[in-house]
Parts: C-alpha cells; structure tokens; sequence
C-alpha cells in the first residue's frame, strides 16, 4: 500500500531533502579538510617520514611553483592532446566497428570469440612494441590509448545496438524506411545512450593510459614528469604532479558526465549502464 | 540433427575468425625481412626456447601471478569491507565520497614511483601498488551495491530476526554481489595493467621485466613471445573470473531473464 | 510438536488478549511541519482470533502494521504483545509482505528462503527440515523446494513467504495486503489457503487490506480504518458460518449486508476525508 502524500507532507519531504542534501555537503566538505589535515598532520608527527610523503603544504609549494614553470604547462598540454587525439580516434572507431558488427547478425556471430579474446589483453603488453616501432613519438602514446580505449567503447556500442526494439524495428519497416534511414531514426537513438557511457568509461582509461606510456616509455608529458622528479629525488614536486593528475582525472570524470547529461537530456528514460 | 547442427555452427563461429586471422598473420609474415615484424612461425617456434625449457616460469611468471594473487586478494578485503561499512552509512558515505572520488581519479600507474619511495623496489612494493590500484573499483562498486539492496528485504530480514554476521551475508553481500563482481572484474584487468608496469618500472624479474629485457635488448622475436603470453594470460583470467561469475551469479541471471520476459 | 495439530476451540480462547494497540499515534516529522498520518488507534486482538483492517487507501494501514511489527515506533500509545510492549520486530511474529517478489531471498531456494529464519532462531537441523517440510506441504509446494523464487509464478512466491512465515511458528501473523498483487483466481485461491490454514494452525492473524470483500470472507471480526489521520471507524463481528467458500459464502444474503456494512463506513470515510480536503 502506498500512502497518498498530502501537499504539505510533500513540502515536509522537499524540506527535508534539501537539508539532508546540505547536511551532505557539509559532511564532504568536512571529510575532504579531514583528509587534508592528515596529509599535513602524518608526516610531520613522523608517522611516515617527510622524506617520504611531504607535509602537504611543502607539497602546496611545490604545486605553486610549478604553475609558475612553462615546461608544466608543455607537460599538461601533451598529456591532454594524447589523451584527446587517443579518445577521438578510439571512440570513432568504436562506434564505426560496433554499429557495422551491431547491426549484421552474420558479422556479430563470427566476431564475438575474437572480440572476447582481444579485449582484456592488457594493453600495457604493447608498451615494448610501441617503443621499437615509435620511440617515445606521440604515436607509441596513442597505440596504447586506442586500443585500451577501443573496446570499451565498442563493447558499449554493441550492448545498445543489441538493445534496440524488435518491435520498433519492425515498425520503421512497415513505414518503409531503408537500412540507413533505420539506423538513423530507431538504432541510434536507442544505442546512444550506451555509447556515452561507452565515452565516459573510454575517457578515464584513456587517461590512465596516456599516463603510463608518458611514465614508462619516457614520451613527454605529465607521466614522463613524475619519472623525472622521482629518479631527481624532488618528492614534493613529485606529489605536486600526482596531484594534478588526479585534478586532471576528476575534471575528465566531470565532464564525461556532464557531455553525457547534456545530450541525454531529452532521453525519457534513465538507463542501467551496462557493467562491462 | 537440427541441435547438432546448430553446435556445430556455433563452433564454427568461434573459431572460424581467429584462424583466418592467424593464417594471416602466418602468411603475410612469412618472408617478413622486417625486422619488428618476424615470422609468426619463428616467434612460435622460439615459445618453447623462451618460456617452456628455461626456468622462466618459475622466475619470472610465477611471482607475477602470485604478486597479482596477493594484491588482489588484499584489494578484494580491504574494498568489500570498506565498501559495506561506507555503503552502509549516509553519513560516511558523505564523509569519504570526495575524497573517494579524487583517489579514484589518480591514474594508479602514478603510484608505482610514490609507493617506490615508500617500499622500496621488492614485492611489497608491487603488492601495494596492484592494492592501490584494484581497490577503488571494488570499493566503489560495492558501496554502490550495498546502497541498493531493497527495503522489503530489509525489512523482512528485520523481522525474522535476522541479524549481525548472518544478515551481513545473506541479506548484504549477498544482495550487493552482482556489483560487487562487476568489481571483482574491473578490478582484475586494472590488476594485470599494474602488475606489469610495476615490473617495468623497477624489477629484477617477473613477466613485465622479461618482455622489457627483450625489448631493451632488441631481442625482438623473444619479445613478440612474451606479448603473446601476456596477451593469453588476460584472456586467461578474464576467462576464469566469468567462469566464476557464472557460478556466483547464476541467480542473478535468471532473475534478470525471469524479470525481462515478464510476469509469469 | 507438529505445527499441524489441531488446536482447541477459538472461542474458548478469546478471553486472552495477545495483541493490544493502545492509542497509537504517529506523526511524520518534515522539516518544520510534522504530518499526522495516526491519529488514534485502540484495538485488541485476542489469542487465536483471526481480524481483518480495513480501510480507504492512504488510510496509514501500512504505519499502522509498521508499528505493530516493531519496524516503526509510535510517536504515542504503545503496542503490547503479549504482555511486553513492542519495541523492535518481536521474536514471536510472522510478517507476509504485499511485494512477494521483493520480499524473498532471489539467491536461495525456495527452502533455503523458509530455513533461514530457523537458522536465525537457532533449531538442530532436523527440526528445521521438519519444519520447512510441513510448511511447504501446507502450502502446497512440496515439489519446488528446489527451486529459485524467480521461478515460480507471483502467486505460488506468495505461498513461499506464508511457508516462511507459518515455519516460523509464530504466535501472531502480519498479512499487509498480501495479495493486491495477484490476479482474480490466485487470490481466491490464496484467500481459502489463509483461512484454511488458520483453522489448522490456529494462528492469531492479523490480516491488512483495502478489499472489502476480502476482509468480510476472510476474518471473524473486520476493523474499519477512517482516512488519515486515521482512527477506527468501526469494529464489526462478522457472523458468518465458520467454514465459508468462495461461492456459497460470497452469494449469501449475510455476507451481502455485512459487505454492505463495510462499503458505507468506507464511503463515510472518503466523505469525510474529501471535506477535510476542501476544508
């Protein structure tokens, strides 16, 4: 049985939302300072040893001298230009290769066992290829990114085309509309979804990756800076750099969803995502 | 007969590909001068030199596999554990989420030179930094999972009783599994990225630094084996962790069907 | 001691009160308002009794068995079980969901899902196999004990949760509408299960719903719930013959009037909720 709200029972829970949704707030606020707090307080009561984890302010100083290097904001914008260039051409195929092995049964059924045996090599086992083949060139980066990349997306590409309704389908054919027309107006719709999902997932191990090449292969870059500041023995700065990744992979994080509720905004249905 | 032939269509589906994709590869290597680029026949046959009569599996594999064990059995613990208890409680949960969500966000190859700092180059560095890596998904997934479990279920555990480490599994765990799997999983193949890496940053054995040996050393046709173990390997486990999600969720699946076909 | 023995006469046993609901109230406290949603319920059940709620929907049925069942306290009043007051889910109660589907364990068998809680009370295993064996029998579903929940239609769900609950051996069994959710025949059928049941187990039953039909077939008293805030609008003794059916009962003349009974304190009730409404 569900008991009807009156109005004012519904102004008391939208009251009561709002302040449990600022009580939230304050928590996480709370938390975050909790976390900074023994950041600084560990290291200096030698818990750790500083030489090992800085206070975090020495850190905060590092972090500000760094912004103030031209070579950090060089670093920055290779690892982001990897990422981006690595992003766009893994989720352009994906999509191309998943609505093509989507959409024909014949294709699906014959590529399913290879799809399932490539995805999860580790895409770390090209790092020596991507070496031989490209040095520490802006290419060996991208292999790594589009292929950790490609499948995640395609993987998504393939659960939403899956997804379509028969009936639907069937629908759009009784109005006669052709193969291209059908995939225009029923399976993309229905498929988009899945594939921002496919983006958001792809964006953050496309980061991860263009973060690692960076770091073992030596291709310039924030990765490559971490290398660097930790082989010269400057921890704070090192820190300094592990925090900006983390900012620059929280900021990824933001806007894949914030891309994904934008175009999804006309979408009736919130959708399970597919856990893959 | 019209069973059988549809398994035999099945069979042929699945392999039909990677076989015309490996007798590609074996043809179109065949005179391979390049020199990245050696005849698949030479790489197969240097598999058994390379791995099978040398001592490699037991000096390099093994302690890869059992670093990956250790590391992501502690990652399972420590997420489920941590997971239920945040998933659990709004306030916590308010508590952790930001800072959760920063730590998450750290690519976790970064750690490999912080945790070197702290422990050093030996296992227990890589240990740690496979933990460091694997725990997030796990975590988060199960946090997710615990959220979700459904009122009148905890409301009819309440009432029979149910309580303490018997309403912690079979009403909690229980009920936060499928996501907690989709962890699990998550969580493995971010676990084999960092155990190789670990090995190629700093290591005196295991799979990474052999393939990265091979590679520093242009042994090129010893390389190409190593991939090709490390790529069999994942697919490997990938394939031991659905086995064990069949097993583990075979409720959930058919509850997910029974849900989709409708009431019955 | 088999659940199934016949117990003594029900009428001999009425003088005893087990369930007793003081002047309950409960308010729902919101941010700077507070929703009255029970205003004033006072009512006794007596050992063995089998009684039946009934009320508008939105009439707070479901706070009120929330309340009974130690899943919600009272802001007033008290609920007494058998001399203690409630104050959390009380060991000897039996609680029957509306949500079947959501109210079984989807990852055990259907015997697992009637074992758990006489693991949780701590019987020796063949006294739970014997337990779970009857009750399933009762029920009907010797032959699914294996089984997953999913499988099964929504009706033969809602008889795995009475097996539960009658596994359990309570000295009082909750039904919150448990079966608005299932179609035409099940109900009947399920309807003439709870009654049967009863008369074997002797089970003192609380039974919740919004069918009036229902509450007149199947209890030996109805009580009848105002909207909320809501207070019992009457308590009415259904003097129907102790073995009732779904035809003959149904068409008789009594059950007709008793019905009718019923439908005019019900309508009073929206009536008087509507102008409260306006008001």
């Amino acid at each position: 049985m569900t008991s009807t709200l009156t109005a004012p029972a519904r102004a008391s829970r939208a009251g009561a939302a709002s302040r449990a949704a600022r009580s939230t707030t304050l928590l996480g606020v709370l938390g975050f300072a909790t976390f900074l707090a023994l950041l600084e307080v560990i290291p200096r009561t030698g818990l750790i040893s500083p030489d090992y984890l800085p206070p975090l302010s020495r850190i905060g100083v590092a972090l500000a001298e760094l912004t103030g290097e031209a070579g950090f904001w060089t670093a920055i914008t290779d690892t982001v230009q990897g990422w981006f260039l690595g992003l766009v051409i893994a989720v352009a195929a994906g999509i191309a290769a998943g609505f093509v092995i989507g959409t024909i049964p014949v294709l699906r059924e014959f590529t399913a066992s290879t799809i399932e045996f490539l995805r999860p090599i580790p895409s770390v086992a090209l790092i020596p290829l991507a070496v031989l083949v490209f040095g520490t060139e802006l290419r060996s980066v991208l292999l790594l990114v589009v292929y950790a990349a490609f499948w995640q997306v395609l993987v998504q590409v393939l659960y939403g085309v899956q997804d379509v309704d028969p009936v639907a389908q069937e629908t759009a054919r009784t109005f006669g509309l052709n193969r291209w027309a059908r995939i225009r107006h029923v399976t993309w719709p229905t498929a988009l979804p899945y594939v921002l999902t496919g983006v958001r997932l792809a964006a953050a191990v496309a980061l991860i990756l263009a973060i690692t090449a960076e770091l073992i292969i030596g291709a310039p870059g924030l990765g490559n800076e971490i290398g660097v500041a930790q082989s010269g023995g400057a921890v704070a700065r090192m820190y300094a750099l592990v925090i900006v990744t983390g900012l620059l992979g929280v900021a990824v994080n933001l806007l894949a969803r914030r891309l994904e509720r934008w175009l999804l905004s006309w979408h009736p249905s919130l959708r399970r995502e597919v856990a893959a | 007969m019209r069973f059988a032939r549809r398994g035999t269509r099945a069979i042929l589906a699945a392999l039909a590909l990677p076989l015309i994709l490996l007798i590609l590869w074996w043809v179109l290597t065949a005179d391979s001068e390049s020199y990245y680029l050696p005849p698949l026949s030479e790489i197969l046959a240097a598999v058994d030199d390379v791995w099978l009569r040398s001592d490699r599996l037991s000096v390099d594999v093994l302690p890869s596999l059992l670093r990956l064990f250790a590391g992501f059995l502690l990652a399972v613990v420590m997420g489920v554990a941590l997971g239920v208890a945040i998933g659990s409680s709004r306030r916590l949960r308010a508590f952790c989420e930001p800072v959760l969500e920063f730590l998450r966000a750290i690519p976790p190859p970064v750690l490999v030179p912080v945790l070197m700092l702290v422990a050093g180059i030996g296992d227990t560095m890589k240990v740690l930094v496979i933990v460091s890596g694997c725990v997030w998904p796990i975590l988060l997934n199960t946090v997710e999972g615990v959220r979700a479990v459904d009122e009148v279920l905890v409301e009819t555990a309440r009432c029979y009783g149910l309580r303490g480490p018997a309403r912690l599994w079979h009403l909690v765990i229980r009920s936060a599994s499928p996501q907690i799997v989709a962890g699990l999983r998550q969580g493995l193949s971010i676990g084999i990225i960092l155990m190789v890496i670990s090995e190629m940053f700093a290591a005196s054995n295991g799979l990474g630094f052999s393939i990265i040996q091979f590679q520093r050393t242009f042994a090129v046709t010893e390389m190409w084996t190593g991939i090709l173990l490390l790529g069999l390997l994942g697919f490997l486990l990938a394939t031991l962790m659905r086995l064990f999600e069949r097993r583990a969720l075979n409720w959930y699946f058919g509850l997910r069907q029974a849900q989709r076909g409708g009431s019955r | 001691m088999s659940i199934m023995t016949q117990t003594q006469n029900q009428t001999d046993t009425r003088t005893e009160v087990l369930l007793d609901v003081r002047a309950v109230r409960k308010v729902y406290e919101g941010h700077g308002r507070s929703v009255e949603a029970v205003r004033d319920l006072t009512f006794a059940v007596a050992r063995g009794e089998l009684v039946c709620v009934v009320g508008p929907s939105g009439a707070g049925k479901t706070t009120l068995l929330k309340c009974i069942a130690g899943l919600l306290a009272p802001t007033d009043g008290e609920v007494v079980l058998e001399g203690a007051a409630v104050d959390g889910p009380p060991p000897g109660m039996a609680v029957v969901f509306q949500e079947y589907g959501r109210s079984l364990f989807p990852w055990m068998t259907v015997r697992k899902n009637v074992e758990l809680p006489l693991k949780q009370k701590k019987l020796p295993k063949a006294r739970r196999a014997e337990l779970v064996h009857q009750a399933l029998e009762a029920v009907g579903l010797s032959d699914v004990q294996s089984a997953y929940p999913w499988q099964l239609s929504g009706g033969m769900q809602q008889r795995v949760a009475i097996a539960r609950a009658i596994a359990y051996e309570p000295h009082i069994l909750l039904m919150d509408e448990p079966f608005a959710a299932v179609d035409a025949q099940t109900r009947a059928d399920l309807e003439d299960l709870v009654r049967s049941l009863w008369h074997r187990l002797g089970v003192t039953t609380l039974f919740v719903t919004h069918d009036i039909d229902e509450a007149v077939y199947l209890g030996q008293r109805v009580l009848v719930l105002s909207a909320s805030p809501t207070v019992v609008l009457d308590d009415i003794a259904v003097d129907l013959p102790d073995e009732r059916d779904q035809l003959t009962t149904r068409s008789s003349t009594r059950f007709a009037e008793l019905r009718a009974q019923v439908f005019a304190q019900i309508q009073r009730a929206k009536k008087h909720r509507a102008g409260a409404d306006h008001a």
